[in-house]
């Protein structure tokens, strides 16, 4: 199987800080890797730096074969490669329907034609709708994103994400602040969109990604601690020492 | 796949877009309407120079309410936009329509240096940055050959519209002056219901959301920039037509904050909250010259008791009441 996404030697210094120090990573084409590691571990200064959200300090990220070490956020996101957000990201003021409009509007290319109706938009109507039966929000088409409850912002949100027909999802904590039931739904969720699709996601859990996972990564301050599947993972002596070690905070 | 929830039902559905709507349709044409017979009613230079700040802070809107930009320098494409149309007209002796013309080119061109300049920094120094530059302008204005310094350029000739039509009499003007800035409104009314003016909306609700969609914000809001520093140039022009004069007063700080005021009182982010606004304080101006310096204390107290009881300005409030966008 082919890398989708590499991380070389990958290091990120705040002020007199290593944040990320030195972290080799591959995902693998088609699979679920999970990155996870205790409060502090460097997880989301890892994703923001492998999302370029953040430039890092030294090492090289290689996407698809491409370096992209030195490309912008928006960039990455139009070669397939679309992240999620820990707080769900949809737009609180536009309708559900605009919502998931406004990802299928980048199929047009850029949209600088300010002199245009929005009529133009209409030919993504049957499409958004469709994204939005997908995920269950269909009586709230016409509805403020806003008025959404948590767990429906999150559906939207990934409604959103699919209409961009992303080759590699990254996703920031999908589970943070779900309740178990909900947690089910979404790993449903993530299991059916990651057909024939790479997927990135941190977590804090190891038990959350156990089912969902091909491969772990575990971070610890900084730095890679183990790497294998979730029975590697799960017995390896480090591992359980530094999630006892951070369970207590 | 669906989300059981516990809490209700969302239950306002809001209009996803199809052009203008039909309330707001009604409105403009009613505003158009009153617009035709007003110059027979008050003094038509009073109700032009109301035309020319409503389209000011529609075009300050554009960038504040949608682009999500405090800019704190519009004097600088308002008044910037007067002088050279001025000059335009005085000097290189061209018909009302191209003076005004080359004064919204001028301040498309220096929103375009000033934007590109500024844009990518947000909040506090955004609106330090636009300011700073405001100051250059008015500099430049104060100093320059052709500005005229402390006395402006005064006594433009108002000319012949398309070396035709005099626009000696008010009531001509006046109609030339209702085409350029209902025509102004109109179009930045369709910047923000077209397919670019979606995504900025986007931008402003979810600034890294967008840019993870792939949208290369700073593009965007530098289009907006230019599109905002254009429209308030095309005010600013126009004003200078009516007056016969372009001033000191046009592109001074006090212009730029004055512009917010009009905004925030009548709503930012409205349609018709800039035009109220606008109207309202220009009256107020008007009418209460008689008091002298006490005109500025008096704005403020109202600028205070507004932002006290309509945080969302006027048409914002009411906006809420009938639960439609205004």
């Amino acid at each position: 199987m082919s890398i989708a996404l590499e991380a070389r030697g990958l290091t990120k210094e705040f002020k007199g800080f290593v944040a990320v120090n030195d972290v080799n990573l591959s995902v693998e084409q088609g699979t679920i890797h999970a990155l996870i590691g205790p409060n502090g571990a460097g997880k989301t200064t890892c994703f923001n730096l492998l999302t370029k959200f953040l430039q890092p300090t030294r090492g090289t990220i290689i996407y698809d074969g491409r370096d992209i070490t030195r490309m912008a956020p928006a960039g990455i996101a139009r070669l397939g490669m679309v992240r999620s957000f820990q707080i769900s990201a949809v737009f609180p003021d536009l309708s559900v329907l605009q919502n998931v409009r406004v990802a299928l509007q980048r199929r047009r290319g850029d949209s600088y034609d300010f002199w245009r109706s929005e009529k133009n938009l209409r030919r993504f109507d049957d499409d958004a709708r469709a994204h939005i039966d997908e995920v269950g929000l269909t009586e709230f088409v016409d509805h403020r994103a806003a008025e959404l409850s948590y767990g429906r912002k999150r559906a939207l949100e990934i409604a959103a994400t699919l209409a961009l027909d992303p080759q590699m999802l990254l996703l920031d904590e999908p589970m943070a602040g779900m309740a178990q039931e909900d947690i089910e739904r979404i790993s449903a969720l993530i299991l059916k969109i990651a057909k024939g699709r790479t997927i990135l996601m941190v977590e804090h859990n190891l038990s959350v990604v156990a089912n969902l996972s091909d491969r772990i990564t575990v971070l610890a301050r900084g730095e890679i601690l183990a790497e294998g599947d979730y029975e590697t993972v799960s017995k390896s002596h480090e591992v359980i020492e530094a999630y006892i070690g951070a369970a207590d905070e | 796949m669906s989300i059981q929830q516990t809490d209700t039902p969302a239950s306002s559905p809001i209009a996803n877009d199809a052009g203008m709507s039909p309330l707001h349709k009604a409105i403009f044409l009613g505003l158009l309407a009153f617009l035709v017979v007003l110059p027979f009613m008050v003094y038509p230079v009073f109700a032009m120079k109301i035309m020319c700040f409503a389209l000011f802070a529609a075009a300050f809107n554009l960038l504040l309410g949608f682009g999500g930009l405090l800019s704190f320098g519009h004097a600088a494409y308002f008044g910037g936009a007067s002088y050279v149309a001025a000059h335009a007209a005085k000097v290189w002796g061209l018909t009302p329509e191209l003076a005004v013309l080359s004064g919204a080119a001028a301040a498309a061109f220096l929103g375009l240096i000033i934007g590109s300049l500024s844009i990518r920094r947000q909040g506090i120094y955004f609106a330090m940055v636009t300011l700073a530059f405001a100051q250059m302008v008015y500099f430049v204005a104060l100093q320059a050959e052709f500005t005229g310094g402390e006395d402006g350029i005064q006594s433009v000739p108002r000319g012949k519209l398309f070396g035709l039509i005099s626009l000696e009499d008010n009531i001509s003007l006046y109609f030339f002056v209702l085409a350029l800035t209902f025509g102004g409104i109109l179009f930045l009314y369709r910047v923000v219901h077209s397919p670019f003016g979606q995504v900025l909306k986007a931008i402003r609700e979810n600034e890294p959301r967008a840019i993870s969609l792939g949208y290369d914000v700073n593009r965007y809001k530098l289009i907006v920039f230019v599109l905002s520093a254009t429209f308030a140039g095309l005010a600013g022009a126009t004003k200078s037509q009516v007056f016969q004069l372009a001033s000191l007063t046009d592109v001074h700080w006090a212009m730029s904050g004055e512009v917010v005021l009009m905004t925030l009182l009548g709503g930012m982010g409205t349609v018709f909250g800039p035009i109220l606004g606008a109207a309202m304080i220009v009256t107020m101006q008007n009418y209460l010259a008689t008091f002298g310096a006490w005109v500025t204390v008096i704005q403020g107290v109202i600028f205070v008791i507004g932002v006290l009881l309509f945080r969302e300005g006027i048409i914002g409030v009411i906006s809420r009441w009938l639960k439609r966008p205004l």
